[in-house]
């Protein structure tokens, strides 16, 4: 039996639409083409100008190494990472602009990149109310004191109460019992302070004498004679321009016959080792986030990173020796990225509506192997404080070069929660 | 004087528009240059008005500021009476600039207030305990409701930025309507004249500190209130010269210039930072052009040129 088939107005109109969708389909698929490969925005918060702009240079050269390696290996869920930078001016109250224009202006689906504590305060507020996931690469303990919102999370990089307490044991064991403290009175330094004097009696050792010198200062020889005698060890972290001078005048004040000395490379980031006044600290120790030089035991990680973002074994651009890195926090923007990236491949992340569950897939997060994607070291991720946990390094120097003596293990940098950022609403 | 009301009544309306109709982008920051506004409003009855340079008036925005952030962050003070506190911190604190201070005139009257300023950034930082000193911190989202509103709604926020904004505005201009406005005015052309004319010069000064000063507080406490940070940042010295350059872009003297200069700084730096990481030369430019060009600042020029009836 055959089957004839009649044309009539309705079956013409039919057959019409369903041409009409057929021949529109490519338009279609290829419009959901467009939708889905369209880039992920990225926003990086970048500290061009201000007190923070040798950081914001080398957190600039690592994020555009970060997203040409994820590019290349094809982006995040297939879709390319743009980055859109604008400068924070190292400046609280831009720094808050500058997210606003992230979320409102640029439409980002994400922001990142901030270093500097105050500008993560001044910025945090309105990355919480814009409901935009906000990555900060700051080592500030902000973020874990649960003083943020859950939008704010800190996945790349440790924080500093966590770098401070894993050097107590070392610094006991090794150089001695008695310290005493020289730090800026300001909030940095006064983190050392709280962080290292409890973490050091914890050891069974003791703060001699807590120096504070004011930001303003710019001559340090009076502060010297208030070391008391018996020190075994001075703890700096002097910071800004005066720090060359501070180390200068250490130096003479000390002679050959100084006691231990332990400092933060925080004081001498994208500092030349071999600076002239810098030879004092021959035989001192440093705590590195990331070594600065290759070591001899270097990970193929560290190699591949170096090479990527243009660093030399020195620490320095290879393309200006003279240009050095600030090795031992950028490795953080290269970290959060690919963080990024996971997060948004585990929660199938499409676009702005589904920031809440990108969130969630970081919380979810634990353990982060050392890797091509973690070069620093492995990590552990603590959903609730939104606080990554990992190794640090310390340094010695000899022979004007940083060379590794001691990696803390990641428990020697934990404290108990302060916070549960997942039990806020989005 | 129903003319200038007029006129600010309008502004304040076309304001109010376009706090509904505005882009959420243009709509945050023009929040954000109102609370900045007040602040240059205030700076204005000081330098504008009564001629008098300050270069340490980051010390009442920052009095305005911790007097609202400590009280809500260690006492627990809802937003209204710490917002009152945040007043009553700035006014004091102007007194005492104001009774020390204004034993000086000209270039150390300049220096006084600076090195106030840098006392009172200084102090933040020695009691970091309190403050967290250069780190700030911030007024949790829970906390900045008053009365059922959510002052961080983009919305609301705006409005209150406004209702600020409009109040420090309709207060200047109704003391330079008044007698004790015409004083002022008199002691910034010729202090000795106004003073051999019988008036008293020095309380005139100080009202004009106090009021200045309060006023800049009120900046400082609103926008620690609706923006949720309090940091010693705002205290620092370039918080000093930021209403100074709004003024005097605006044009020094005239009611709406601190609103035109805050407006034009903001946007000339978010465009051109847009185009280059040397944004700082093209406002520098920009503002030299200004100087060379428009002395009397934009609103200024206005007058000069069409509209002397201007406040």
């Amino acid at each position: 039996m055959t089957q004839s088939f009649k044309t009539n107005r309705r079956t013409l109109i039919k057959g019409a639409a369903a041409g009409g969708v057929l021949a529109a389909a490519p338009l279609v698929s290829r419009f959901a083409q467009a939708q889905s490969s369209a880039p992920i925005r990225i926003g990086f918060q970048q500290h061009v100008t201000g007190i923070g702009a040798a950081y914001g240079r080398w957190y600039g050269r690592t994020t555009d190494a970060a997203v040409k390696k994820i590019n290349d290996e094809g982006g995040i869920n297939g879709r390319m990472i743009e980055i859109i930078a604008e400068d924070d001016g190292t400046d609280p109250k831009r720094g808050a602009e500058v997210v606003g224009k992230f979320a409102s202006q640029h439409d980002c689906d994400v922001a990142f990149g901030t270093l500097f504590s105050h500008v993560v305060y001044g910025s945090a507020p309105a990355a919480g109310e814009l409901k935009l996931p906000y990555f900060v690469v700051s080592e500030g303990h902000h973020v874990a004191s649960g003083a943020l919102n859950r939008y704010t999370m800190q996945p790349g990089i440790t924080d500093v109460k966590s770098q401070v307490q894993a050097m107590a044991p070392y610094v006991a064991e090794n150089l001695g019992k008695k310290v005493t403290m020289i730090f800026p009175d300001f909030a940095f330094g006064h983190d050392h302070r709280d962080y290292f004097t409890a973490a050091i009696e914890a050891q069974g050792g003791e703060v001699l004498e807590h120096i504070a010198i004011p930001p303003t200062e710019t001559s340090f020889t009076k502060y010297f004679p208030k070391i008391p005698r018996e020190t075994e060890v001075v703890y700096h972290v002097m910071v800004g321009p005066a720090v060359l001078t501070f180390v200068k005048e250490m130096g003479e004040f000390f002679g050959p016959s100084k006691p231990a000395i332990f400092g933060f490379i925080d004081s001498l980031e994208a500092v030349d080792m071999t600076s002239p006044g810098l030879e004092f600290l021959d035989g001192t120790y440093f705590w590195e986030g990331m070594p600065r030089y290759a070591q001899a035991d270097q990970t193929e990680y560290d190699k591949a990173f170096r090479a990527a973002v243009g660093v030399d074994d020195n620490g320095a651009s290879v393309s200006d020796p003279r240009d050095v890195s600030t090795y031992a926090h950028m490795f953080g923007c290269w970290e959060t990225l690919h963080i990024i990236k996971a997060g948004m491949e585990a929660s199938d992340y499409a676009g702005p509506q589904d920031r809440a569950k990108l969130i969630e897939a970081i919380e979810a997060m634990t353990e982060l192997a050392e890797s091509f994607e973690h070069p620093q070291g492995p990590k552990l991720f603590n959903g609730k404080t939104h606080q990554v946990f990992g190794v640090q390094y310390i340094s010695k120097v000899e022979n004007g070069k940083l060379v590794k003596v001691h990696t803390t293990s990641i428990e020697d940098t934990q404290y108990p929660d302060e916070a549960d950022y997942t039990t806020m609403a989005f | 004087m129903i003319r200038d009301l007029g006129l600010h009544l309008a502004l304040i309306a076309v304001l109010f528009v376009l706090g509904l109709t505005l882009p959420d982008y243009h709509q945050g920051n023009m929040a954000r240059i109102l609370v900045l506004a007040t602040y240059a409003v205030g700076y204005n009855v000081l330098f504008g008005y009564t001629g008098l340079l300050s270069l340490g008036h980051a010390m009442f925005f920052a009095a305005g500021m911790y007097g609202l952030g400590l009280v809500m962050q260690h006492g627990g003070w809802s937003p209204v009476p710490a917002f009152i506190a945040g007043l009553v911190s700035a006014a004091l604190l102007s007194v005492i600039v104001a009774v020390l201070a204004l034993r000086t005139v000209g270039v150390a009257f300049m220096i006084v207030t600076l090195m106030f300023s840098q006392s009172a950034f200084l102090t933040i930082l020695y009691f970091g305990t309190w403050t967290r000193g250069d780190e700030g911190f911030v007024i949790p989202q829970a906390a900045r409701q008053v009365a059922g509103l959510d002052l961080t709604d983009p919305v609301t926020r705006y409005m209150a930025a406004l209702a600020l904004f409009s109040v420090a505005l309709l207060l200047v201009l109704w003391l330079v309507r008044r007698q004790e406005g015409a004083v002022l005015i008199g002691i910034r052309e010729n202090e000795e004249r106004t003073r051999m004319l019988g008036y008293n010069v020095l309380s005139h000064k100080i009202l004009a500190v106090v009021m200045s000063g309060t006023l800049s507080g009120a900046a400082g406490a609103g926008y620690a209130l609706l923006f949720g940070y309090v940091g010693a940042t705002f205290a620092s010295v370039q918080y000093s010269i930021f209403p100074l350059l709004w003024v005097l872009l605006g044009g020094a003297g005239t009611t709406i210039g601190p609103l035109v200069g805050a407006v034009f700084m903001f946007y000339l730096i978010d465009y051109s930072s847009g185009l280059t990481n040397a944004y700082m030369l093209i406002a520098g430019v920009v503002l030299v052009l200004l100087t060379l060009f428009a002395r009397a600042g934009i609103m200024g020029e206005v007058r000069k040129r069409w509209a002397p009836w201007l406040p």
